[in-house]
């Protein structure tokens, strides 16, 4: 090894009550930040944007508006383990289905059928549309079409 | 052989109840469970579809899948192994040890697919043919060198790039014949080398990321530098490699914004912006969807009428953390 990591101290988090957000763009992204640097690129206000802790032990969100999940696929064989379960203790809060409007998926086409398979998988059990698929941090073009989407989706509700 | 590959001088004993980056506990898991032998492909089924490509398709296919032959054996026998004396956490090491393995599977599995579509002189014609093919071995030393370097993130730049971009003017051809309804479980077993590809260049790219981030401003701008000079030397080389391969058979221009695109994902898992523009990274349809079904359906909700999206199916993948 070239040098040892400090330990991480996760104990932080307190007794676990959600913490609520107003916001209309939600999203979850693993240490690695692809799906961080994807919203970053859409370049909302900052209050209109919050991020899903990245442990699993913290406190989740509660939505307090409707709003858009953004969310990266974890890429396996048969599926299982796609959808970050950070992501499923979020969405078990009734209150945070109640609010979802519609599902963006990252993910990679190396993935044969699993690709985006994240974003299927919250889409069948919310019953919310998938609305957009990108691979990685996503493109230029990514970047537009879901910026643009998301203003004429909020524009018209 | 060539000069060893530098190996710890010191070890320490492994400690998986102890955890510094769960990353490396995520990756060995995913790495682990997507684990698969060349044996449950039941390759002796496209045989019969083998018969039916030319001698020219043929000659391509075998050079093709001796290429890859020989980036694999260099991703396991110098690539992942040369990562590990660089490595931050002992759980880095591990997951470095279960990339080597793996990619001798790969390596392997070209030769089951050899000795059950083709005949021994045919084998050892591609193999001569890929020993004497100056730009593969071109690309196969610029990586050595790196490897055989002494700039831990050079390295993970090299070996990311390998990871991501060199392999697919290889994997190109078995999702063109699958498109074509040809080689088809040759082809299932190709995909589960690319998602194998995926998981190790996502992991050595974050690797790399991890480690830039510790350097000062000039040492980084050095690094995203050399990084974009690398990729378009292997790719001035790959441009060679694929019009020696495919100009045979017409299918070079195809194959090169393949190579865009993956280019761009190679970028991407090095935490760098896409370099090529969408106007030459628009890949064959079929071919895109002999990669992944779901990519080329149409999935973007905000460009349709908005009357006819998609309800996501995957109620077979469940997970017992879900409470509804």
């Amino acid at each position: 090894m070239r040098s040892a990591l400090v330990e991480r101290t996760t104990d932080t988090a307190e007794a676990e009550s959600p913490r609520q957000v107003s916001a209309r763009l939600i999203y979850f992204s693993s240490a690695s930040g692809y799906t961080h640097r994807f919203v970053g690129k859409l370049g909302f206000a900052a209050e209109q944007v919050a991020r899903l802790p990245l442990m699993t032990k913290e406190p989740t969100l509660l939505a307090t508006e409707p709003f858009v999940l953004v969310l990266p696929t974890y890429g396996g064989g048969d599926g299982k383990g796609a959808v970050p379960k950070q992501v499923i203790k979020f969405l078990n809060v009734k209150a945070n289905r109640d609010l979802i409007q519609g599902v963006i998926a990252g993910g990679n086409t190396n993935f044969y059928e699993a690709y985006c398979l994240a974003g299927d998988i919250v889409s069948a059990k919310c019953g919310v549309p998938l609305m957009y698929r990108f691979e990685l941090m996503g493109t230029a073009e990514d970047v537009v079409a879901v910026r643009e989407g998301l203003e004429r989706f909020w524009e018209q509700r | 052989m060539a000069e060893a590959v530098k190996t710890l001088d010191h070890v320490v004993a492994i400690n998986w109840n102890r955890i510094q980056d769960d990353k490396d506990v995520e990756v060995w898991n995913r790495l682990t469970s997507n684990f698969w032998l060349p044996e449950k492909v039941p390759l002796s089924n496209d045989i019969q579809s083998w018969a039916t490509l030319t001698e020219d398709e043929k000659t391509l296919t075998m050079r093709v899948f001796t290429g890859l032959t020989l980036l694999d054996t260099i991703q396991g026998t110098v690539g992942a192994v040369s990562l590990i004396p660089d490595s931050l956490t002992t759980h880095e090491e591990a997951v470095y040890t279960n990339i080597a393995f793996m990619e001798s599977v790969h390596a392997k599995s070209y030769s089951s697919i050899f000795s059950t579509l083709a005949n021994t002189k045919q084998i050892d014609d591609a193999f001569r043919w890929s020993q004497e093919n100056e730009n593969l071995q071109r690309k196969a030393k610029i990586i050595l060198d790196f490897y055989h370097g002494d700039d831990p993130l050079k390295k993970k730049v090299a070996s990311t790039i390998l990871e991501s971009f060199l392999f697919y003017s290889g994997f190109y051809l078995p999702m063109y014949w699958s498109s074509h309804a040809k080689l088809t479980n040759t082809a299932d077993l190709i995909r589960l080398i690319i998602r194998d590809e995926a998981v190790h260049g996502y992991y050595i790219g974050y690797k790399f990321q991890r480690g830039v981030e510790t350097e000062r401003a000039e040492r980084q701008a050095e690094l995203k530098d050399y990084t974009f000079e690398l990729l378009f030397e292997l790719y001035e080389n790959e441009v060679q490699y694929t019009h020696d391969l495919y100009d045979s058979v017409g299918l070079a221009e195809d194959v090169k914004k393949f190579l865009h695109y993956n280019a761009n994902k190679a970028l991407m898992n090095l935490g760098y912006e896409a370099m090529f523009p969408s106007t030459v990274t628009d890949v064959n349809p079929a071919i895109l969807s002999a990669l992944s079904p779901n990519a080329d359906e149409n999935h973007d909700f905000f460009s349709g009428s908005g009357s006819s999206y998609v309800i996501g199916k995957a109620e077979n993948t469940e997970d017992d953390d879900w409470d509804f």
